[in-house]
Formats: C-alpha cells, structure tokens, sequence
C-alpha cells in the first residue's frame, strides 16, 4: 500500500504541494490528473524517493521512505519499476541492454536467463526482435514500450507511469493504455499513473485522483469524475478554461 | 540578503562538493567496481587525450628551450639550458598544462554527459532501477581520470624534454654531453614525484569537479552548456590556485 500524509514541496517560492493526503491499496489500479505543472509527476517522484518532501510522510507497506538515505532507498526501489515521461531509455546501449539493465546489476542471474527474461519482457510490450536496435532508431511509442519493458523485467510489485501517452497519436497512445492494463492484470501490480489526458485516464484508472493547487481536490471512480457538478474537475474534464484565467 | 545570496550560493555548492567526494571514497572501498566501465572510461579519457596532450607538451618544451637559451646565452650559461627546461617540465609545466587540457577536453565532455543525462531523466531512471548514480557513472570516471593523469603527465614531461633536447641541439647549437649531462645532474627523482602526485591530485580535482557540474546540471540546453562550461572555468581555475600551494607544500615534503 502507498500513503501519502500531509505532503509538501517547494521549488524555491513556488509550492507545488501543498499537504496532499491520499492512499493507494496494493493491487488497485489508480490515475493521477491535474493540470500540466500542477505537481502531478512531482508527487509519483515522491512515492519512489526520487524527490525529498519539504515535510510530510511517505509510506510505503507501512514503511516511512522519507527519513532513509539514497542507498537506504536503493533496496526500497526494487519493489518499483517506473515508465518516465520521456521513456528515459539509456542512449548509449542497445534495447536489450536498457532492458536488461536491473538484472545485470544484480549480478546473481546468468546471462542466458537475462536474455530470456529480456526477450519475454519485449514480448509482453509487443517488440519482439527489437534487442539490437538503439533508442535512436525507434518512435516515441516504441520507445515508451522500452521503457515499460525495462521496469516489469524484474517484476516489481508497483509500477509507475509518469505522462505515458503524452507526445503520441491516439492509436499509439490506446495501445500504450492497453498495454497498461494488460501488464497490471497479468502481474498483479499495484499502479499508478499521472496524466492530464482524460481519455487516457478513463481507460487505465479504476479510480481517479484530481491534483488541484497542491491538494488532492476529488478522487473519484470514471464515471463519477466524468460525471462530476464540481466546476473544477467539470472544466478539467471538458477542457474549459476558467474565464478569469486570462491568458494573453 | 540578496548580496550574500551568491557567497550561501558557493557555500553549499562546495558542501555538496564534499558529500559527493564522500560517497565516491565511500563507493570506491565499499561497492563493486565495474572494470569494463573503469576501461571503457580509460580508454575515452587516457587513450583518447594523448594527442593534445603530446602537442602541448612538445611545444612547450621547446618554447622554454629556446627562451632559456635566449637568457643564459647572454651569461654564457647555454649548456644549462635543459637543466631548467627539464625541472620545470617536470615539476610544474608537465602537470598544469596536461592538467589544463584535460580539463578542457575530458572536463567538459564528462559534464555535457552526465548533465545531459540528467535533464533527460536518464540518472533518474538509473535511481529507480536501484542504481547509485555515483557508483555507476562517477566512479569509474574518477577512477580512469585518476590513473590516466600521471601516465598521461609522464608522456607529456618526456615528449617536452625530447624536443627541447632536439632543438637545443640542432638549431640552438648547444654541445650535446655538457647540456645532458647538466640536465641529468640537476633534475632529480623528486622532479619527477612532485609533477606525478600533482598530476594524480588534478586528475581527481577534474574527475570531481565536472562529474559535480553534470550531476547538479539546470534543466535544458542552456543548463547543459552552462555545467560545461563551468566545469572547464572551475576545474582549470582550482588546478592553478591548488598547484601554487602544492607546490611549496612538495617542496618541503620532498625537498625539490
């Protein structure tokens, strides 16, 4: 399970969270939406240590990662696996080698079971046959499948998505969906993605987080988010501006 | 407030400094090292810089002979021209001037490397695949650029003293066993250990300082650009100010 508790952050004298509380059981399936520099891949990089609280709890099975040191939280990381925005693929090495990458590091498995376990990840994200390629040489929705592969090689128990679908077409970005919740079905993960695609929302979460100035503002099932009379999360969801935002 | 803003600014910058080194020392006896990483590394940093660094060194082993040559001329003092071209080769010009264009050349691509890196979220992703960033990436850079540096240091000093020898000889006309042997009476082992343990120590400060710069990079091109070039202006800047106080401190220690 995943508590956040009175979570806050600042970047100099801008606050982006402002005392989010919010609770993730293991095995649910849950999305993240907010508007664009609300916060929302800042709080997921909370859950995974990857960014220090200014105050507040991170609970992790129980377990406060707030106060551990970044070796500490080396050991709390391999129950993660997490997709960034930018598929933040290893440039310099092969598909099989970012694939590959965490268990090499381990040390422990023979390089034949890497190999096979590689090649099953690949399998599983559709891009058989891909080893050799470098991330130079793929699409963005191709890329986005590396990197999903590359965090559920080593079977981690909660996977993170930062903005998964942003930057591609709607095909791609269905697919990636599918591939979603596909992967959370077959292995039994806990998930969480943050994204400020509707659609997208609608199809991964089976329950919704709405991230409004810092604070968790409705959280919510599809429908009841789509379906919602609040005027925050309606003009979210419909994609209307507030009239008093002004923008030139 | 705002006018001490840059002096707190370079405060934590150096106490950051300091963490990093400690979880480099810290790493380096404790975690296991990759040696295909260490090589690769030795490889871009040793191999690679020998071209620049045998120039500078010829070059400048040269211009001092002939410089010196041009003074001691007039006090009829010739033949202890390589005297001095050798002991400053070996004792300040070798290590600096490698130092300088290593900087310039390993300095800047280790911090547009990892500062690339970070603002594509690849140190990130290495973090959560359960990978010290320090283990992987900086080490192995502290490490070659530590060992690469003396060697590279050496090449330079004997390269310098050859073509200052050659030039002596040959267009300064100077007697070829009086230069010789005035050169191999007056530059000593301890020469040669000043200009080696300078170079070991600059090797570090380059290693450190821009893998810093490429770690703590700002978002964007402009971050990247500025962590280089910052990289490169620190580095250099610290060889120079460091070898003064080194070298009166190897002065006593080794009594050069």
């Amino acid at each position: 399970m995943i508590e956040v508790r009175d979570l806050h952050k600042s970047f100099g004298r801008q606050r982006v969270l402002n005392g989010v509380n919010l609770q993730i059981q293991t095995g649910e399936r849950v999305v993240i939406i907010g508007r664009s520099g609300g916060g929302k891949s800042v709080l997921l990089k909370h859950f995974i240590g990857l960014l220090p609280p200014d105050s507040g709890q991170v609970l992790i099975d129980g377990q406060d990662i707030v106060p551990m040191t970044e070796r500490q939280l080396l050991q709390v990381r391999l129950m993660f696996g997490m997709l960034f925005q930018s598929a933040a693929l290893f440039d310099s090495m092969s598909v099989a080698e970012n694939v590959g990458f965490a268990l090499r590091r381990q040390r422990t498995v023979p390089a034949e079971e890497i190999r096979a376990k590689v090649a099953e990840a690949l399998g599983m994200v559709g891009l058989e046959g891909t080893e050799e390629k470098k991330p130079a040489e793929l699409s963005g929705g191709m890329r986005k499948r590396v990197g999903l592969a590359r965090a559920i090689v080593y079977r981690p128990r909660i996977l993170l998505y930062d903005e998964p679908t942003t930057g591609l077409d709607p095909i791609a970005a269905d697919s990636i969906d599918q591939l979603i919740v596909r992967i959370s079905e077959k292995l039994n993960t806990t998930s969480v993605a943050v994204t400020h695609d509707m659609r997208s929302a609608g199809r991964i979460g089976k329950r919704i987080f709405m991230l409004h100035e810092g604070r968790i503002h409705t959280v919510g099932t599809p429908e009841e988010i789509f379906s919602s009379s609040d005027p925050i999360v309606s003009r979210f969801v419909n994609g209307v501006a507030d009239p008093k935002e002004h923008v030139f | 407030m705002n006018r001490l803003g840059w002096l707190s600014e370079w405060m934590e910058g150096l106490g950051q400094l300091t963490l990093l080194a400690r979880e480099i020392v810290f790493s380096l006896f404790t975690k296991r090292l990759s040696w295909r990483q260490v090589l690769y590394q030795i490889y871009f940093i040793g191999i690679k810089s020998q071209s620049v660094v045998l120039i500078t060194g010829a070059f400048t082993g040269m211009v001092m002979a002939a410089q010196t040559y041009f003074q001691f001329h007039k006090v009829r003092m010739d033949t202890a021209t390589m005297a001095v071209v050798s002991v400053s080769m070996c004792s300040e010009l070798g290590p600096v001037l490698t130092g300088l264009m290593v900087a310039g050349r390993v300095g800047a691509a280790l911090a547009a490397e990892l500062g690339t890196m970070r603002v594509t979220e690849q140190i990130d992703a290495l973090r959560t695949l359960a990978t010290h960033p320090v283990d992987y990436l900086v080490v192995p850079r502290m490490l070659a650029t530590l060992l690469s540096m003396p060697v590279l240091t050496a090449a330079s000093i004997s390269i310098g003293i050859a073509a200052g020898y050659v030039i002596g000889t040959t267009y300064l006309d100077i007697e070829p066993a009086y230069l010789w042997h005035n050169m191999v009476k007056y530059t000593l082992p301890e020469h040669v250990a000043e200009g080696l343990i300078k170079s070991f120590i600059y090797g570090g400060i380059i290693a450190l300082i821009s893998c810093y710069k490429g770690l703590t990079c700002r978002e964007g091109a402009e971050g990247v650009g500025r962590a280089t070039t910052e990289a490169v202006v620190f580095s250099a800047i610290t060889i120079l100010i460091s070898n003064f106080f080194l070298t009166l401190t190897l002065n006593r220690v080794l009594g050069t």
